[in-house]
């Protein structure tokens, strides 16, 4: 029996429902930056783009439909990010000692959450994305029903390798730290730099050579290309610039994302297979 | 089986950092008794447990429980130990059932199994009317029942129950005493930690008096408290100097106090046999008794005794 982990997976689930303030807050995260920072930015964008001129025959994206691909990933890093905290209360509430003294192999712990964790994020996207096209977002234009499901699925594969990545990194921290302002000090820490060197707001064609470096080494930045590819297609114009993402890009950005989890999933297992929790 | 040894522990040493917490602990615990730790707080009665059911590392000695060694099979001895912890260990979000759920789950005992035993240890403890609660809305008491109930859950050789009854009212301890006293009835070897010498005395097989890290006494509490050899007898009589002076050559007494009121009379073997002899003898030379009564030695005397010391307060 190798499905242990899908007990913590479950009562991972039961809390984030009956946690009602964090279940909320979490889902109008987005919703706010979408409302709010998204409509006022795509009132400034979109007149000044307006006057560059658009090469014939690509789509021109609007700044509230090219935002909401960010949207969607920013909320699932910061949600991924905080996702291993529930160790940290764990481990601190003495929670944990009743996991770590049963014969359930321990990767199984940070595995149950890190699912839970990939699940809430999938959550979220899906409820960005209804509540984007309430707003006015125009994801996957002119696409074929069929073309939007795979689209949707390639989404959320995407988001799905991401948030692992990034649950694992945070369970690995969890593991090490005792206190939970510490953790909130670390967290931010790696997420703001980890989102603004990132596509997910602007594009990355008009930043300095250094800073462009940089976020190509940001899975930010390939969790976004790869919404886009699905969500916009392969070739689109936005804020003044234009996207062409290739298939090798894409595989690319996604060979990036799959190798990072599989780094911070060795990272973190080495963390659990030492811990001591007395 | 009856006697064989459930938990052998050879030459235990552990340290943190430069703190010697343990300092070379041998003891063996026999299938199916009571045993217990006692000890004042940072005596080394936690790390202790805390090694046995294999959540610190072994630094130094030898541990086998249910016949596998810590260190290298620590997942056979998690099959088949069970655990209460000393701190309130309960998800305050999920029900009573939920925790018993998950922990069976953890476990992995089968569905129709897990959640028949489920429903008959709620019973038990008396949460059965409350398994759809939040464990948050329980009381001290309840969430101590329910812990057991969890340690149990699993059927294990050996339950660890570290403070069982800390910070618990004197009624609801002697509740959880009994349950304690009805699981090793059922075949369950019970290993505790205290540091009440009266929960020690009143549940144990047998003690191991832990102090600084060392095993300063071991025994059952009767051979413990008659070790000392040191009841004593208050007589009041008719002619207190009298009846001193008599006693200081009777047999077996040791010392003859006086006090306001009456005499004190220490005795070097079990105070229950010689103080018939006692009364018979005042008798004998005509010294009236008004009242007598006998004071045999408690845990607390034998824990001084042995440590110079009465137990430490605070937690450690």
């Amino acid at each position: 029996m190798a499905w242990e982990f899908l007990t913590v997976y479950w009562r991972e689930m039961i809390r984030f429902v009956r946690f009602r303030t964090q279940l909320f807050s979490s889902l109008l995260q987005p919703a706010i930056w979408m409302a709010f920072f998204g409509i006022a930015m795509s009132s400034n964008l979109d007149r000044f783009a307006s006057s560059i001129p658009v090469p014939a025959g690509v789509i021109q994206v609007d700044y509230l439909t090219f935002m909401a691909a960010g949207v969607i990933a920013m909320t699932t890093l910061f949600t991924s990010l905080y996702g291993g905290m529930s160790l940290l209360f764990d481990k601190n509430w003495g929670l944990m000692r009743e996991m770590l003294a049963s014969p359930m192999p321990r990767t199984h712990i940070m595995l149950g959450v890190s699912l839970s964790g990939m699940t809430k994020s999938f959550i979220q996207a899906g409820i960005i994305m209804v509540f984007g096209l309430l707003l006015g977002v125009r994801f996957f234009p002119g696409f074929s029903a069929p073309r939007i499901a795979l689209s949707v699925i390639g989404v959320f594969v995407f988001l799905g390798a991401f948030s692992l990545g990034f649950l694992l990194l945070s369970s690995n921290i969890s593991m090490r730290l005792e206190s939970p302002e510490g953790m909130q000090g670390i967290m931010t820490l790696l997420s703001l730099p980890l989102f603004f060197v990132s596509n997910a707001l602007y594009p990355i064609q008009a930043f300095p050579p250094f800073l462009q470096v940089l976020s190509t080494y940001n899975p930010l930045t390939h969790l976004v290309t790869g919404i886009r590819y699905f969500a916009l297609g392969n070739d689109f114009f936005a804020v003044g610039a234009h996207y062409t993402i290739t298939t090798a890009e894409v595989l690319t950005s996604f060979a990036y994302l799959t190798v990072f989890a599989a780094v911070m999933y060795l990272l973190a297992r080495r963390a659990f297979e030492r811990a001591v929790v007395a | 089986m009856e006697g064989a040894d459930i938990i052998e522990v050879v030459g235990l040493e552990h340290t943190f950092g430069e703190v010697e917490a343990v300092r070379g602990i041998s003891f063996t615990v026999k299938e199916g008794e009571i045993f217990s730790f006692l000890g004042p707080n940072g005596a080394g009665k936690s790390t202790t447990i805390n090694i046995l059911i294999t959540l610190l590392p072994l630094q130094r000695g030898r541990v086998r429980v249910a016949g596998h060694d810590v260190a290298r099979e620590p997942r056979r001895v998690r099959e088949v130990i069970g655990i209460v912890f000393q701190d309130e260990v309960l998800d305050r979000d999920l029900t009573v059932w939920e925790t018993m759920e998950f922990h069976g789950r953890l476990y992995g005992i089968p569905r129709d199994e897990r959640r028949r035993r489920i429903d008959d240890l709620l019973v038990v403890v008396e949460l059965d009317a409350r398994r759809n609660e939040r464990t948050k809305n329980l009381s001290g008491g309840m969430k101590r029942r329910l812990q057991i109930a969890r340690g149990l859950l699993t059927r294990p050789e050996v339950l660890f129950l570290d403070e069982p009854t800390l910070g618990l009212d004197p009624q609801t301890r002697m509740r959880i005493w009994d349950y304690i006293r009805q699981v090793n009835q059922a075949g369950t070897t019970i290993f505790l930690t205290t540091h009440y010498m009266e929960e020690a005395d009143m549940l144990s097989d047998r003690i191991s008096i832990i102090d600084h890290g060392r095993i300063v006494v071991s025994g059952t509490p009767d051979e413990l408290k008659n070790t000392l050899g040191e009841d004593v007898v208050y007589l009041e009589t008719e002619d207190d100097e009298r009846a001193r002076e008599f006693l200081l050559g009777v047999e077996d007494v040791r010392s003859v106090t006086r006090s306001p009121r009456g005499l004190s009379v220490a005795i070097s073997v079990d105070g229950g046999h010689a103080l018939p002899r006692i009364i018979d003898r005042l008798r004998g030379v005509g010294i009236e008794i008004v009242s007598v009564n006998l004071k045999k030695p408690t845990m607390d005397d034998v824990f001084v005794h042995y440590t110079g010391r009465e137990l430490r307060d605070g937690r450690g």
